[in-house]
């Protein structure tokens, strides 16, 4: 039981830190990161509870999570490659007029 | 035969179709044949429906043409109703209005408007029949609406000038207050009768069935409604303005026929107004001073056609006048004569006016007799008989209305006698002063109008002639005996029957007072009249100003009103509430639409830290209260 609590506690460190790096970091590819630390975060959450329960059908869910993930992750980084051919700088302040 | 009177009254219609759809593009011909040959046809189906009801030996014939609705247990159905009442209105109606659109050829003439005016008039003519033979209050009251919305259409025909315009909706404002009256009065009726046919009404009133004071509030709402049709006090405004109308038209809408529909109204519904002796006073009381004040404001008068409106107005009064006595049958009577000689008189006015080009006042005219003689014989005819001089038509009517005004058992007193004859007098007065200016003397006209003075033509004359055949015959008719078993004589107070060959003396004498008395003031030009007038020169004024009622009614009725309508409902209630609440809608609506623009700010940040207060708020929330 308490594995299970230090793996949550853990689960939640990684996500507070993926948050608070995506809220303070200007860089777009960190931000980036950070954004997969949050999601790796709520993963484990998803995996420990997947164990506590013996429910099989959320690791099968875990899978899809990552293959969207990885799908997701192959737009943004063309994306970013994209913005900063444009504009020089991986800095999202500066695409700031990019609003709809 | 079955669909006589459907057939009567259809026929105008249709031609107000044919005439109104494209009487314009097939040309004159066709309008003249649609506009002019529908009455005459309206006028023969008219005469054989009263062979029909007279070989019924007056019968009453009902002819149902549909159900307009069935609401429970009342059905309300479109239905005409022929008794010896409306076949004499429908034929005062077919006759006379069919002359007048045989005269209405010459006299529109060249007008751009000419199918157009045909079409009206027809459409005059279906509203006219549909209102006299309506069984059911209901009908008469779609055609009582239909000749208001015709004889608007008619008065505001020239509608290009301002003026004339403005007459069309002042007439067609004054018989809405008119109107509504009506309208309770008919509702009045139908919650305690159950029924809107008014041979039923008449007879459930006549039974007793109804509270006296119910059929007393009922009789002086449909004749409030009466008042605004027929132009009595306080509603007769309208019809000196009517006026603007092509002279035809006033003729037809504003003297013979429309303005009787309150007189008919009136007659219809005897049985009600039997029972309802307070409100047959208000009649009687209405009708004599109208009569009178009218009478005096048409001595005055210089339009010629505003003097023959007065004169309509003073006879309406006459007419309502014997309807207030109880004698209804007198009053139709005074009805259908008038018809007659108020129609020659407007007709030949249009005849003068047609020969001096255009030219109304009467001040600029004089000594036409020799240059349009059937003009003027036929004028002269129809103003002896206006003025009751025997044995022309008005005589006769007129006589019996002043007789009965005091000695009818039904509210005849000797002050509306006294006021009744000395309305005789101004009558013949002011006919004869019109006649003695228009005809005698020396002229007054303008030497570019007077060379051009020329007789109308044939279809104008001819239908003077008629008309004046009409205005010495029509009082040989007997019609109150006629119309005796629908509408009863009253009862006379006086044992002595030679008070009657008195009053009828008397009548007479007032009535060649006022020829001569007209003779003596009107030669020369009517100096020796504007002499005397100067001695009273506040009350030439007074009648001039036509006692100020119009005057009056824009101070106590329409700047009101107009003050409420600009403060109240234009600036308040439009501007303020419902433009205001709008505007204000729409301004919260930019002024949100701006504070949230500013949170889109395209900052990446700004966006993940919000993500983050909204999560921590819906954590916080979770936590304290689920």
């Amino acid at each position: 039981m308490s594995d299970a609590n230090l793996l949550l506690a853990v689960s939640a460190m990684l996500f507070t830190l993926g948050l608070v790096g995506v809220v303070v970091r200007r860089n777009l590819l960190v931000m980036l990161m950070f954004l997969e630390l949050m999601l790796n975060g709520v993963l484990l959450s998803l995996a420990v509870f997947t164990f506590l329960l013996g429910a099989e059908a959320g690791a099968v869910l875990m899978f899809l999570v990552f293959v969207v993930a990885a799908a997701e992750i192959a737009i943004a980084v063309p994306i970013v490659l994209l913005l900063v051919r444009a504009g020089r700088t991986l800095d999202p302040g500066s695409y700031a007029g990019l609003k709809g | 035969m079955d669909g006589m009177l459907t057939l009567l009254v259809l026929l105008p219609l249709a031609g107000f179709l044919l005439n109104g759809l494209v009487g314009r593009r097939l040309g004159t011909g066709f309008v003249n044949a649609v506009g002019v040959g529908i009455p005459f046809l309206a006028f023969g189906v008219a005469l054989w429906a009263w062979r029909t009801l007279e070989a019924g030996d007056g019968a009453p014939i009902v002819e149902t043409v549909f159900t307009w609705a069935v609401i429970g247990e009342y059905t309300f159905e479109i239905s005409f109703y022929l008794d010896r009442l409306s076949a004499v209105m429908a034929l005062i109606v077919t006759g006379v209005g069919a002359l007048i659109h045989l005269y209405s050829i010459g006299y529109m003439k060249g007008d751009e408007g000419y199918a157009r005016y045909f079409a009206y008039l027809n459409l005059f003519l279906f509203f006219m029949l549909l209102l006299v033979l309506g069984r059911s209050l209901l009908v008469l009251f779609v055609g009582w609406e239909g000749v208001g919305l015709a004889s608007y259409l008619l008065i505001g025909f020239w509608f290009q000038d301002a003026a004339k315009a403005r007459a069309g909706r002042k007439a067609f404002i004054t018989n809405r207050v008119g109107d509504a009256a009506f309208l309770l009065g008919m509702f009045l009726i139908f919650t305690f009768v159950g029924t809107l046919e008014m041979d039923r009404i008449n007879e459930a009133v006549g039974a007793g069935l109804i509270p006296v004071g119910v059929a007393t509030a009922a009789a002086i709402l449909l004749f409030i409604g009466a008042t605004g049709k027929s132009a009595q006090i306080p509603l007769h405004v309208w019809l000196p303005d009517a006026m603007a109308g092509p002279t035809p038209v006033s003729a037809l809408i504003h003297a013979a026929t429309m303005v009787t529909a309150g007189v008919y109204l009136v007659a219809r519904l005897s049985g009600v107004y039997l029972e309802a002796p307070a409100a047959s006073t208000l009649i009687a009381v209405i009708g004599v001073l109208t009569a009178f004040f009218a009478a005096t404001i048409a001595l005055v008068q210089t339009d010629i056609k505003k003097v023959l409106a007065y004169s309509t107005i003073s006879q309406l009064g006459f007419m309502f006048l014997a309807l207030g006595v109880g004698a209804y049958g007198v009053a139709v009577f005074h009805l259908f004569t008038h018809a007659f000689f108020k129609a020659a008189l407007f007709l030949g006015a249009g005849s003068v006016i047609h020969a001096l080009n255009g030219e109304q006042d009467i001040r600029r005219m004089g000594g036409l007799a020799r240059q349009i003689p059937w003009t003027f014989g036929t004028f002269a005819v129809a103003t002896v008989a206006i003025a009751g001089l025997p044995p022309l038509a008005g005589f006769f009517s007129k006589d019996a209305i002043l007789w009965y005004s005091v000695a009818s058992g039904q509210g005849g007193t000797v002050w509306l006698w006294v006021l009744g004859s000395i309305t005789a007098f101004l009558t013949a007065l002011y006919m004869f002063r019109l006649l003695w200016l228009v005809f005698f003397g020396r002229s007054r006209m303008e030497p570019e109008t007077e060379r051009h003075v020329h007789e109308s033509p044939v279809t104008m004359t001819g239908v003077l002639v008629v008309l004046a055949v009409f205005s010495v015959i029509a009082g040989w008719f007997a019609l109150p005996q006629y119309l005796a078993p629908l509408l009863g004589t009253p009862e006379v107070r006086f044992a002595w029957g030679g008070w009657h060959l008195l009053q009828v003396i008397f009548a007479v004498l007032v009535a060649l007072l006022g020829l001569v008395a007209a003779a003596r003031l009107y030669r020369d030009g009517g100096r020796p009249a504007d002499e005397l007038w100067q001695r009273f020169r506040g009350l030439e004024r007074v009648l001039a100003g036509k006692y100020f009622v119009d005057e009056l009614y824009d101070r106590a009725l329409q700047r009101p009103w107009r003050w409420v309508s600009d403060r109240v409902f234009l600036r308040l209630g439009d501007r303020l509430l419902i433009d205001g609440s709008l505007h204000g809608l729409a301004a919260l609506a930019r002024w949100s639409a701006a504070a949230f623009a500013r949170v889109q700010s395209g900052s990446l940040h700004w966006y993940a830290w919000m993500t983050l207060f909204g999560l921590v708020a819906v954590l916080i929330w979770v936590w304290r209260y689920v």
